[in-house]
């Protein structure tokens, strides 16, 4: 794709920025790795890293088998099923049904403008939401989610490039993470604890926030 | 902290191998994917039972796989849930053709992973049914919570429901005796130390020397409170109270008492516990028919226990008593 800087409101995502993407998004989560672990630790589990980084060096493998020329809803989909099929946990068929939902919200296409970038973003977090039975306010990855779903649409309606429309997600999901910190979990493990869960911010609301934010970085290099 | 292994990345693969080199009379094992099937799977015409979810609490699943019990067991990495292709695998592989039923463990990441394999096995066309196990009294079940979670009580749905399996019972008869033991059983526990999950390297959470955590789950979670350490006794009857009142437990109930170790914590305490245990429920009334001591659903290498209650009908003592033969239940033939 080549850069159109002076027309950033015709910019458009293709294939070649989903593997982009998503190659990030291993990175980030191999690099974050650890704090996630501890974010997780302090109100779950504590492997909530373990098994991300799990899932998406499998998904790297699963990658560089993928053909050149690929659609952004093909290489979601791979994403999905190897998510699905490597993570475990809750995160596992959570982040698993996200991918495959907007893996179909967005199938077909060879590029994505600002609509279908919503569309795709709505279809996640509705993916979710049907797995999860989770709401805002539930101390959940929703809480960094909706948010994002929510900004995006602004972004759109206000004519943004996608770069920007991404970037206002990311910002969003980064707020709703940090907003995740005051509250009592009411959804997953951390519910258990009641009011020992505040004052922690919930692991699935911060590596949503790092797929986001990975989301606007390769968008904005694309 | 030490441990014996090798690589924490190979914790449950070497586990199961070591597992399948011990057990090979009692059980099958596949690599990839990981799970653990009864040496003469499937049985034709029975009920397949398949349990599985986060390994670091055996003898819980693997050690119950066997005649009379479970037909699967799929272990997850330590403390997480497997994922829906070996719970699908394993279900393909113990179906006999009359229907498998799922024995689940309430944890979000266990139901939800459960749930897409019993999906996927119904498009393959065999009938899954599933029981969700929720005996931790420890855990307020309301809609703010995930809801009650299942630890030990577990292991007596799987040793009944498989005794119905074993007898014939098809899978509607199979999932409701499941469900009942599952209403009739009411489970807490305490921890005395955390435990340290291979891959972390760390304590799931700190306890200092003088403190104890009640209400503990199978995972490190943390519990109801934190208290100073107090004698056995009072441990015990502070793990009672909420247990007995719950279902409630009255006299004149035939029950089966189960204390279950944690893990690090020794035989000589656990019966320490059984005996206070026992001489509370002489005082309610309540007479203990069957027993259990030992460590079945432990929480790796965490010091602790807990107390499960089940009341006992004259259906559900047959089927304890009913002939099993796993690696860590084993008795009537």
């Amino acid at each position: 794709m080549s850069p159109n800087v002076t027309s950033p409101n015709g910019t458009s995502l293709n294939g070649t920025w989903a593997e982009a993407w998503i190659r990030e998004c291993a990175g980030v989560i191999a690099e974050h790795r650890a704090e996630l672990n501890t974010l997780d630790r302090a109100i779950g589990d504590g492997d909530h890293g373990e098994n991300m980084d799990r899932g998406f060096q499998a998904v790297v493998l699963k990658l560089d088998a993928l053909p050149s020329g690929s659609t952004p809803g093909e290489v979601l989909k791979l994403v999905a099923t190897t998510l699905i099929s490597t993570v475990g946990g809750a995160s596992g068929p959570l982040f698993g049904t996200a991918f495959l939902k907007a893996a179909i919200a967005v199938s077909g296409a060879d590029t994505l403008h600002a609509a279908a970038t919503v569309a795709l973003l709505t279809a996640a977090r509705d993916g979710i939401v049907l797995r999860g039975k989770a709401q805002v306010g539930d101390k959940t990855m929703i809480d960094a989610w909706t948010p994002a779903v929510d900004a995006a649409i602004d972004s759109q309606h206000a004519g943004e490039s996608v770069v920007t429309l991404l970037e206002r997600a990311a910002d969003a999901a980064a707020t709703g993470a940090l907003a995740t910190e005051p509250l009592v979990a009411h959804k997953g493990r951390a519910s258990y604890l009641g009011e020992r869960a505040i004052g922690h911010r919930d692991p699935g609301a911060e590596s949503t926030t790092l797929l986001l934010r990975a989301a606007a970085e390769t968008a904005a290099r694309a | 902290m030490k441990k014996l292994i090798n690589d924490p990345k190979n914790v449950v693969n070497e586990a199961v191998a070591g597992f399948e080199a011990a057990h090979s009379d009692l059980v099958r094992v596949s690599h990839d994917p990981i799970f653990i099937v009864r040496a003469d799977a499937p049985v034709a015409g029975k009920v397949g039972i398949v349990s599985g979810g986060g390994s670091g609490h055996e003898p819980m699943h693997g050690g119950f796989v066997g005649a009379g019990m479970l037909d699967a067991a799929v272990p997850g990495a330590v403390f997480t849930s497997p994922t829906p292709d070996p719970i699908l695998a394993a279900t393909q592989a113990v179906d006999g053709g009359a229907g498998v039923l799922h024995i689940v463990k309430n944890y979000t990441g266990d139901v939800l992973n459960f749930e897409t394999a019993a999906d996927l096995a119904l498009a393959e066309g065999i009938e899954v049914a599933a029981v969700i196990i929720n005996d931790d009294v420890a855990v307020k079940d309301s809609l703010y919570t995930a809801g009650r979670r299942g630890v030990a009580g577990t292991v007596l749905v799987e040793k009944i429901a498989g005794a119905a399996a074993e007898r014939g019972d098809d899978l509607a008869s199979v999932a409701r005796v499941a469900d009942k033991v599952n209403s009739l059983v009411r489970s807490m526990g305490v921890a005395l130390t955390p435990c340290v999950v291979p891959h972390a390297g760390e304590p799931s959470f700190t306890l200092a020397d003088d403190e104890i955590e009640i209400g503990i789950g199978i995972h490190g979670e943390p519990g109801r409170e934190r208290i100073k350490l107090e004698p056995a006794d009072a441990i015990v009857d502070r793990l009672l109270g909420p247990i007995l009142t719950d279902l409630p437990f009255v006299s004149g109930d035939r029950v089966l008492l189960f204390v279950n170790g944690m893990g690090g914590t020794p035989q000589v305490e656990l019966y320490i516990v059984f005996r206070r245990a026992a001489e509370v429920l002489a005082e309610h009334g309540i007479d203990i028919a069957r027993t259990l001591v030992g460590n079945f659903t432990t929480s790796l290498e965490m010091q602790g226990m807990s107390i499960s209650i089940l009341k006992l009908d004259d259906e559900l003592i047959t089927l304890w008593d009913a002939p099993v033969a796993t690696a860590a239940l084993r008795w009537g033939r």
